[in-house]
């Protein structure tokens, strides 16, 4: 009686859909209309034209995404915990300053930066025109060279905060008794961090990687406030996400959509997380214990 | 010792970067919204030393503003009252009882915590369209629920394993009923648990803009964030105005962030901190 109300509600709004899409896969759609089954029609359609070009774009723009968030924004945020980690006074003033950004809903961060990166009247532009650096002023996020990047540049500056207060909390679980040992030995500073703080890390890395991964391959909010459904301009921004939106729902230019296609869209999207969510956290926990 | 001013230095330097880069666009956002809109052309980075509050009002008039906030607050707050009664109920259980299916059912709460929703959305879709819960608040709210209660039932039955039997055993012999037990004696007592889960959903669903994007068409019914886009739409050569609703919608978190920012960091991580 106290148990089954929650779970009635899993299982009747997550649980149910995630196992029907599997199904819907597998049939052929009109509209919001099942038809007859349709075997894997629906999987080699995503794979002929002209579903496969902008299914091979989007993807290889997740895997970008992936790779330079985990890069960039892991390596910040550890930067950023061990910075907060060695300071005494004023770290609860800078770890709120740090997360701050993480409170903020996306829509908010992506209209403020659209307008900050505005080509003509936004401030970034001014200042680099200002500074002396004319030449660096450009239409961040209407070409298709430097969209992508600006995206991941707004992703980082909402996120950062995320795994910099993960990695503050796994280096304070971190047992003092190793560091001074360490210092007696008279390990140095950098020493110290190296051999001991980082390896030590490893479960907040963990948990950090499986957590990008799941966020990039399912990347949405940020590309879709700023370049629509497809992925303007020209697809620059196209994710995978975003495709399997499209061919649900209908988008600006095809109104019609694709349930079929759609579903083995999600279907695929659905392993890539899973398996390499679940492929991931084995490995690395394996590698935490030989650290 | 000079090295170790250096790496001193450079490590406040860090954050003190961080700091700058973190409040400057937050500060444009505040600052712009108090600005004509005339004078952005001219000079994109300027104090509003002549605090326009018009804007302000100009969005209250446009009418929809309001009852953008007032549809995501009845969201919020609805998933909340579910998300708290719901994984309170089977926290205790899980929480206190070792039966049989225990493991099973800890596996079923897993799984609905893998599942990426934004996938499920397409079969949603279809079957809220078939329980007639389509563009209505309430199978919004269901589905928010839905999605927050794996976690939040993990955390509650956390909190209740952490209390000690005894408790259960002596409001038994005084003879208590279980609801009575859990309402008057274990309820209290895993009102820390109660608050990190209530931060841990609240944010994200009022900052959603996925799923009212996908489930809500009447515009009525849409949320704040939803709001904004056709606000966005609408204002995008007002800058003074726009900037002032970027800031309504923002200010109502900032504020809560700023009185309660260790709740609200411990809320927001609590997903991954104790894996």
């Amino acid at each position: 009686m106290f148990l089954s109300p929650g779970l009635l509600t899993i299982l009747v709004f997550t649980s149910i859909p995630a196992l029907t899409i599997l199904s819907y896969a597998f049939f052929k759609w009109t509209g919001f209309q099942r038809e007859g089954f349709a075997g894997l029609d629906n999987f080699q359609r995503l794979f002929r034209f002209p579903w496969r070009d902008q299914f091979f774009a989007a993807l290889s723009h997740n895997i970008i995404v992936f790779i330079a968030i985990m890069v960039i924004q892991t390596s910040l945020g550890i930067l950023i915990a061990y910075s907060l980690y060695r300071l005494k006074r004023g770290q609860r003033f800078f770890r709120t300053v740090t997360f701050l950004p993480v409170i903020f809903s996306l829509v908010i961060v992506g209209y403020m930066w659209q307008v900050m990166l505005n080509s003509y009247f936004g401030p970034i532009n001014k200042i680099l025109t200002d500074i002396g650096l004319e030449s660096w002023a450009q239409p961040w996020l209407g070409q298709s060279s430097t969209a992508l990047p600006t995206l991941v540049f707004i992703n980082l500056w909402r996120w950062v905060g995320f795994p910099a207060i993960i990695f503050l909390a796994g280096l304070n679980a971190i047992s003092s008794d190793f560091i001074e040992a360490a210092q007696i030995d008279g390990a140095k500073e950098g020493q110290v961090f190296r051999k001991i703080l980082f390896p030590l890390l490893a479960p907040s890395m963990t948990i950090i990687t499986v957590l990008t991964f799941i966020g990039a391959f399912e990347w949405f909010d940020l590309p879709y406030i700023i370049g629509g459904s497809v992925g303007s301009p020209a697809g620059a921004t196209d994710t995978l996400a975003l495709m399997f939106y499209r061919l649900s729902f209908g988008s600006a230019d095809s109104v019609s959509n694709d349930i079929g296609v759609g579903s083995a869209l999600g279907v695929i999207i659905f392993i890539i997380v899973g398996v390499g969510a679940a492929v991931g956290s084995n490995l690395m926990r394996k590698r935490e214990v030989e650290l | 010792m000079i090295n170790k001013i250096l790496t001193g230095t450079f490590f406040k330097g860090v954050l003190v970067i961080n700091a700058i880069m973190v409040l400057l666009p937050v500060f444009f956002l505040l600052n712009s919204s108090l600005r004509e809109t005339g004078s952005f052309s001219a000079n994109p980075i300027e104090l509003a030393r002549d605090p326009q509050w018009s804007n302000f009002s100009q969005v209250w008039a446009d009418g929809e503003f309001p009852i953008f906030l007032k549809n995501s607050l009845i969201i919020t707050l609805g998933s909340l009252v579910f998300i708290l009664i719901f994984a309170l109920g089977a926290g205790f259980i899980l929480g206190r009882y070792d039966f049989k299916g225990n493991s099973f059912i800890y596996g079923f709460v897993l799984t609905g915590m893998l599942i990426p929703a934004k996938l499920a959305v397409l079969p949603l879709f279809i079957q809220l369209k078939w329980m007639h819960l389509i563009d209505t608040h309430l199978g919004l709210i269901l589905v928010y629920a839905s999605g927050a209660l794996p976690a939040a039932i993990f955390i509650m039955a956390g909190f209740f394993r952490s209390l000690p039997a005894d408790i259960d055993s002596a409001a038994r012999i005084d003879g208590a009923s279980e609801f009575q037990l859990l309402r008057l004696i274990l309820a209290p007592l895993v009102r820390p648990g109660m608050a990190i889960v209530a931060i841990y959903s609240a944010i994200p669903i009022w900052n959603d803009f996925f799923l009212p994007l996908v489930f809500l068409q009447s515009p009525e019914k849409k949320t704040i964030m939803q709001g904004l886009t056709l606000f966005f739409g609408e204002y995008s050569s007002q800058w003074g105005v726009l900037f002032a609703g970027l800031t309504i919608a923002a200010l109502p978190l900032i504020i809560l962030y700023l009185l309660l920012s260790e709740q609200f960091i411990k809320g927001l991580t609590a997903g991954a901190v104790k894996g």
